[in-house]
């Protein structure tokens, strides 16, 4: 499947090139996945996703890739980029330091086409941990109106809020390549930014959704997620603070 | 059982294990390591009964963490509902058999029977 394409185009003098090579698969046709490769121009401020992007403008319009916002906000375009997971809009070329870049589709997730991949199961452990403030009152009936945290109470959860639910966490999981069944640390990460919210009342059944053989329990922390994370969120310590509360360490 | 339940378990039998198994090694330091495993002596072990409570206690231990080890192994392996069942109540039995045989020579040796 490999094709060397380049282009003779417009762009400045200090462009230099390197060669992209695209996973190709479609499962509907392909009984395995093979590479496309394309010499693309690059300044040094170019990404990986515009690389991607110009090889669909140039060489290839049939090439799958999820993108959305271009600015890692809206978690889209999370691929293997020279054996790592990262966001592609994220990601510069310059930064990789190698003449060659592949890009393959995350792991542990089913491929639709190329570089795009199912998220349905994703969408549907972080649904299950039921990701909201869990309280009988609200601010609509309080007499306080809001509900009032300290520095200190925000600190605890903060990070965890920044997940833009990219799955590159899940992506880089070794216990997830294993265990299907596995909730995986992206919902586990949002499970204890939910539980050490001083706002929430839902601890007990969030912990008890966690709770299950393919639950908390079966990470090993390799730590893998929290090194791949662009929000700087840190996965397996959220997970090994939720430890703490169903071992009784916290409260 | 809980998932949690089980885990505290888990670590709570790895933890004991430890500190009777190095009693354990701290005994067989009274004598020569040569000496210690002599027949005559080792029956003398099994039949002094506090001796002989903590070898069946460090089998029950080992036994409990061991198959629950193998059990967490077994299920990151392969998912199904079937087949996590029969890890489960496999690993249960095979537990309960490991106790039983165990437990049957200490008692039978400590007995005078061997």
């Amino acid at each position: 499947m490999a094709q060397v394409s380049s282009v003779s185009n417009e762009q400045s003098p200090t462009a230099k090139s390197i060669t992209l090579k695209i996973s190709r698969y479609n499962p509907e046709h392909d009984e395995s996945s093979g590479f496309m490769e394309f010499n693309v121009k690059y300044e040094k401020w170019t990404t990986v996703l515009e690389a991607i992007l110009d090889v669909k403008k140039h060489f290839d319009h049939s090439v799958a890739v999820r993108y959305s916002c271009r600015q890692a906000t809206c978690g889209s375009c999370g691929m293997i980029i020279n054996g790592k997971p990262r966001l592609a809009c994220f990601t510069k070329i310059s930064e990789l330091d190698s003449n060659t870049v592949t890009v393959e589709p995350m792991n542990n997730f089913p491929v639709i086409r190329d570089l795009a991949v199912k998220f349905e199961k994703l969408f549907d452990t972080h649904q299950k941990i039921k990701p909201y403030l869990i309280r009988d009152d609200t601010e609509l009936v309080s007499d306080e109106k809001e509900f009032l945290q300290t520095p200190e109470e925000v600190e605890q959860y903060i990070q965890f809020a920044n997940c833009i639910k990219c799955g590159l966490c899940n992506s880089a999981c070794p216990t997830m390549a294993t265990d299907s069944s596995f909730v995986g640390p992206q919902a586990l990460a949002q499970a204890y930014r939910y539980v050490a919210d001083s706002r929430d009342k839902g601890k007990d059944s969030r912990l008890k959704i966690i709770d299950d053989s393919h639950g908390i329990w079966r990470c090993h922390f390799a730590g893998s997620c929290s090194q791949v994370c662009p929000k700087g969120v840190d996965p397996a310590m959220g997970i090994q603070l939720l430890r703490g509360y169903m071992l009784g360490f916290s409260s | 059982m809980r998932e949690s339940t089980i885990m505290k378990i888990h670590y709570g039998t790895a933890l004991a294990a430890v500190a009777l198994v190095a009693v354990h090694i701290l005994m067989r330091l009274t004598m020569n390591y040569a000496e210690s495993l002599e027949y005559e002596n080792v029956l003398a072990n099994y039949k002094f009964v506090p001796y002989a409570i903590m070898l069946e206690l460090i089998l029950i231990l080992l036994s409990v963490h061991g198959f629950n080890g193998l059990r967490v192994i077994l299920l990151e392996l392969k998912q199904g509902r079937m087949y996590e069942k029969s890890v489960s109540y496999g690993c249960l039995a095979a537990m309960i058999g490991l106790i039983a045989y165990g437990s049957r020579t200490i008692i039978m040796t400590n007995m005078g029977m061997v």
